[in-house]
């Protein structure tokens, strides 16, 4: 009996490891859409390279916006067992091809002709040192603004274009007994509206301060007006706003309870599920004065480096069936973002997704899109969480004003280089 | 081992008494509130829990969360609920457990009944195991367990999870094992019982109620642990990885009845051992670990 | 013949308890004692996402003791620790003195009070944050029953949030706590409180003479279990505030994890590790030598 379970357990556990090898024809994907819809629209790229006898073998990892599922990476990478393709941001990416990790892509992507229909700031973080390393999903921008229709309605009807104007309507809506700015206090929110805030004083200012890193320009005086607008922003949120998750945020605004909320395009699924429609119920409109401009992140995978021929085919198959524009459109829909190569038709989108395709390729060709520096793609890692740092403690009201904070912000990114 | 003994000598008046009830009550509502919120919220209608009080018992009850928590809510690309991860979880904590009990066991006999010079010290090394914070392991372990080729496996886990454990385990044993009378032991030694024997014969009968107090100890912290499992276990995740996927989405939408619900599910295992072997867990702790 | 192979039994007899033991040892030093050699390595190179052998002296030290954010971890865990092991010292033993009555339905409560002990936080964080939230927890309630004037906004105040995590920690330990000193009580002769009652003590210095002396080892089990549990939580600060608001509630786990793994600054994390690991062992080591010391006696 006991020998009979210990022979069990020892099968059970030989099945366990053999299983967790991927074979040949499969690749293993690490990823942190691990839920609801998200998960549901990667599910899309699984069936395709279904279609293609490839095998996907899942490996989530869910949590703080993939910081578990870097850990885990780094943990899967020393132990020498890295993952074939790996859900990706930003800087890590590029980090990643520093270790020299990262396969090269290049072949595939001059082949397809990747370069002429992928924006030139997302090839930023797609290609390094000249090699393709990574194939971009989608571009998620950030400078948006979502409001109730009736509350804005209530409060003279007509969406702010400018910072004066954005101010008068959310005093209106604190005037109607309403909270004007739905918002969830974490750091990469507070940030997530800093961003519009900085590229609402010009699009030159933003480039200098968060993507040059320009020491003037970080504790300059922009800067500090930059901080007393977002001061003043703070002075419109409810009392309740640590902690709130950004979704608990569009609830406030979906039900009238808030006016609006800042926060990247991703807010919008929560509005349609909720029944919503855009344009009637709510309304979508860029961060006052940043028309025109376009603050994204965009999740892209990257191949780990392999020994196999067969895996490597595998990671070349998974790569072009990500850059495939129907797959594109397909996962966009789903997940509500926009597609990453600028040639996809724009069908099958809706009100929201259209406008947000159309001020893409109109922000690229004029040189307007930028990284978001609250989404990892401004500065590396240390730095965006060293203005974390200071953009949280502004918001909670931390510095006397915006030139005290602007000089602590100036400090910690020059700490954090 | 004399039976638990239910007698104090204290007497106490009614009043006293009515206040002890009270307080005992007062505090048993403080450490059921966070189970009632989750248990009560995971039966209700999303919108009800958005929408209205999270202490109010729901206007429409339902069983779909459990469902889905338990087979159909999205985990990764696969909409298979935590099910399947049960049998991960299963795979890692059982061998793990075994294992570290025994070798603790097995140390605490040696450091007690078999003492040689220098063995306060290897015990006090072992014992600083107990207090590593975890974190800083990781990358150190990930090395090790890649050299061993057994990275991303549930041996693997199985390895990490006693490593870390037996200090614990050793610690029970060796504190339990230090009031049984030598005598005994000294006494098989002359009949001629060798070392493996007097263990199996004389210690081992005696050892239930510290092999509680380790078993649940050690269940619970391996069970619950989320760190090893992510970083580990490869794509034989276990159920905490699998919770943590169910309960934290970046841009989807939050089903937070389905999250109790699955938070519920995961627990019912440690819940179970609480329950059943808790009885013997404060017999087993006075037996040994508190004991001087 | 037959006297070198008996001479091999005894020799293999002396030798075996040492061999049992030989394995546990060596994992120890490889998995504990090697590991921390090697952040101690770490702690003085320029390691950034991964670990890189570039000495640069005590620069990540200077660094570390630099940021704003490393002093609040340091004031957090003081605060934190001391109410923690106070509090959950004190509920346990009131608790398991209470309990200790002859009470009714013990059965029933001792499981209670102990099973928080078996939840992660992954399962019952979000629970507590929804309690202790005003908009949707305690606060409302209380407004809803018609409390208008109550108000709790600790979690949401960089001030009172330390303090809602303590809450949160005494709920899942205490109960734990409770039974070591129920097992401790449990374990003193009778005979000696009988004597004490004839003497004419009271119930109050029936304990505060001689049952509570009478519990020291329990007391010290319960210092090492919490405090090594003080020094670890991380769990518990990210379900509950995630550091927030803010960074008013970091605590050096959480800072340590998040220089090594989400800032990529590793030389700076495993500074901060170096730094937890001399503070427990400044707490343990003497704790220990006096333990082991005793027992030898």
């Amino acid at each position: 009996m006991r020998a009979g379970l210990k022979t069990t357990m020892t099968a059970l556990a030989m099945l366990a490891i053999t299983t967790s090898l991927s074979q040949a024809e499969d690749v293993e994907v690490l990823h942190w859409w691990t839920s609801g819809g998200e998960a549901a629209a990667l599910n899309v790229l699984k069936d395709d390279l279904g279609t293609k006898t490839i095998g996907w073998v899942d490996m989530p990892v869910a949590g703080g916006g993939g910081e578990a599922a870097m850990t885990a990476l780094r943990a899967r990478v020393t132990a020498g067992d890295a993952p074939t393709a790996v859900q990706m941001l930003g800087f890590d990416i590029l980090d990643w091809a520093g270790e020299g990790a990262l396969a090269d892509l290049s072949a595939t992507a001059t082949a397809e002709g990747w370069d002429k229909v992928v924006p030139t700031a997302l090839q930023a973080f797609s290609t390094s040192n000249g090699q393709w390393i990574a194939a971009p999903v989608n571009v998620h921008s950030t400078n948006w603004v979502w409001i109730n229709k009736a509350a804005l309605d209530a409060a003279g009807g007509k969406a702010p274009e400018t910072w004066e104007e954005l101010v008068a309507v959310l005093d209106a809506m604190k005037a109607n007994g309403i909270t004007p700015l739905g918002h969830g206090g974490q750091a990469w929110q507070d940030a997530t509206v800093f961003d519009a805030v900085v590229l609402g004083m010009g699009a030159d200012f933003y480039k200098a301060a968060f993507i040059d890193l320009d020491p003037a320009a970080l504790g300059g005086d922009q800067m500090a007006e930059a901080f007393n607008r977002l001061i003043k922003l703070r002075s419109y949120v409810d009392d309740n706003f640590s902690g709130r998750d950004w979704n608990l945020a569009s609830a406030m605004v979906i039900n009238g309870e808030a006016g609006m909320q800042m926060m990247g395009d991703w807010a919008k699924g929560e509005f349609l599920k909720a029944g919503k429609v855009p344009g009637a119920d709510f309304v979508c409109i860029r961060f006052p004065g940043t028309q025109g401009m376009v603050t994204f992140n965009s999740d892209q995978f990257a191949m780990f480096n392999q020994t196999d021929a067969a895996a490597q085919e595998a990671q070349v198959a998974m790569a072009k069936a990500i850059m495939d524009p129907a797959f594109q459109s397909a996962f966009n829909v789903v997940k509500g973002s926009v597609p990453a190569r600028t040639d996809v038709s724009n069908e099958a989108f809706d009100d929201c997704g259209k406008k947000g395709m159309a001020d893409l390729a109109e922000a690229n060709t004029n040189g307007m899109l930028f990284g978001s520096m609250a989404h990892g793609h401004a500065a590396p890692a240390a730095v965006k969480n060293a203005t974390y740092d200071v953009i949280t403690a502004a918001f909670n009201g931390e510095y006397a004003d915006g030139a005290a904070a602007a000089a602590a912000l100036a400090e910690a990114v020059a700490a954090a280089q | 081992m004399s039976a638990v003994s239910q007698d104090t000598a204290v007497s106490t008046g009614r009043v006293t008494r009515a206040f002890l009830y009270l307080v005992l009550l007062l505090f048993a509502l403080f450490y059921l509130l966070p189970l009632y919120v989750m248990a009560i919220n995971s039966v209700k209608p999303l919108d009800e829990i958005t929408g209205g009080n999270m202490m109010a018992l729901p206007s429409q009850w339902t069983l779909a969360p459990w469902r889905s928590a338990w087979s159909t809510a999205q985990i990764g690309v696969e909409p298979t609920g935590l099910r399947p991860y049960f049998l991960n979880s299963i795979l890692m904590v059982v061998p793990a457990v075994a294992i570290s009990t025994i070798i603790g066991a097995l140390n605490g006999y040696v450091l007690t009944k078999w003492r040689f010079r220098g063995d306060t010290w290897v015990f006090g090394l072992m014992l600083f195991s107990c207090f590593i914070p975890f974190q800083i392991v990781l990358i150190p372990m990930a090395v090790v367990l890649g050299k061993l080729g057994l990275a991303g496996s549930v041996p693997g886990l199985v390895l990490v999870h006693v490593v870390y454990g037996i200090g614990f385990t050793t610690l029970y044993f060796r504190n339990y094992y230090a009031s049984f009378p030598t005598e005994l032991v000294r006494a098989a030694m002359i009949d001629g019982a060798g070392f493996f024997a007097i263990f199996w014969r004389i210690l081992l009968p005696v050892s239930g109620p510290i092999a509680v107090v380790s078993v649940i100890w050690q269940f619970t912290n391996i069970w619950n642990d989320f760190l090893f499992g992510v970083s580990f276990g490869g794509t034989s995740q276990p159920m905490t990885v699998a919770l943590n996927n169910l309960v934290q989405s970046s841009t989807g939408v939050k089903e937070y009845n389905v999250h109790f619900a699955g938070a519920i599910l995961a627990a019912l295992p440690t819940l179970f051992v609480y329950i059943v072997a808790g009885r013997y867990f404060v017999r087993g702790l006075m037996a040994g670990s508190v004991k001087g | 013949m037959a006297a070198s192979a008996a001479d091999f039994r005894t020799r293999l007899q002396d030798w075996l308890p040492k061999l049992v033991l030989a394995p546990s040892f060596a994992v120890t030093l490889l998995f504990v004692y090697g590991f921390i050699l090697f952040t101690v390595v770490l702690s003085f190179t320029g390691s950034k996402m991964l670990p890189r052998f570039d000495w640069v002296g005590f620069a990540n030290y200077e660094k570390l003791f630099a940021l704003p954010a490393w002093h609040t971890a340091i004031v957090n865990i003081a605060i934190f620790a001391t109410l923690y092991i106070v509090i959950c010292t004190v509920v346990g033993l009131m608790l398991a003195i209470f309990l200790d009555q002859k009470i009714r339905g013990e059965g029933v409560l001792r499981p209670i009070y102990l099973y928080p002990m078996a939840l992660s936080f992954i399962v019952t964080g979000t629970a507590w944050k929804w309690f202790l939230d005003p908009g949707i927890g305690l606060e409302r309630i209380m407004h809803q029953w018609g409390w208008e004037s109550f108000s709790f906004t600790w979690i949401k105040d960089g001030e009172m949030a330390l303090y809602t995590i303590v809450i949160a920690a005494v709920w899942q330990t205490s109960g734990f706590v409770m039974a070591m000193f129920l097992a401790g009580l449990r374990g003193i002769d009778n005979e000696i409180l009988k004597a004490a009652q004839i003497d004419g003590a009271s119930n109050w210095q029936l304990y505060r003479r001689i049952v509570i002396p009478l519990l020291r080892p329990a007391f010290l089990s319960a210092f090492v279990i919490l405090s090594h549990l003080a020094i670890k939580s991380y769990d518990l600060v990210i379900a509950l505030t995630g550091g927030g608001p803010g960074r008013a509630t970091e605590m050096p786990a959480t800072f340590m994890y998040s220089y090594t793994f989400t800032r990529n600054q590793m030389g700076i994390g495993a500074s901060s590790a170096v730094i937890m690991l001399m503070t427990i062992a400044a707490i343990m080591v003497p704790y220990l030598y006096a333990e082991l010391r005793e027992k030898k006696a």
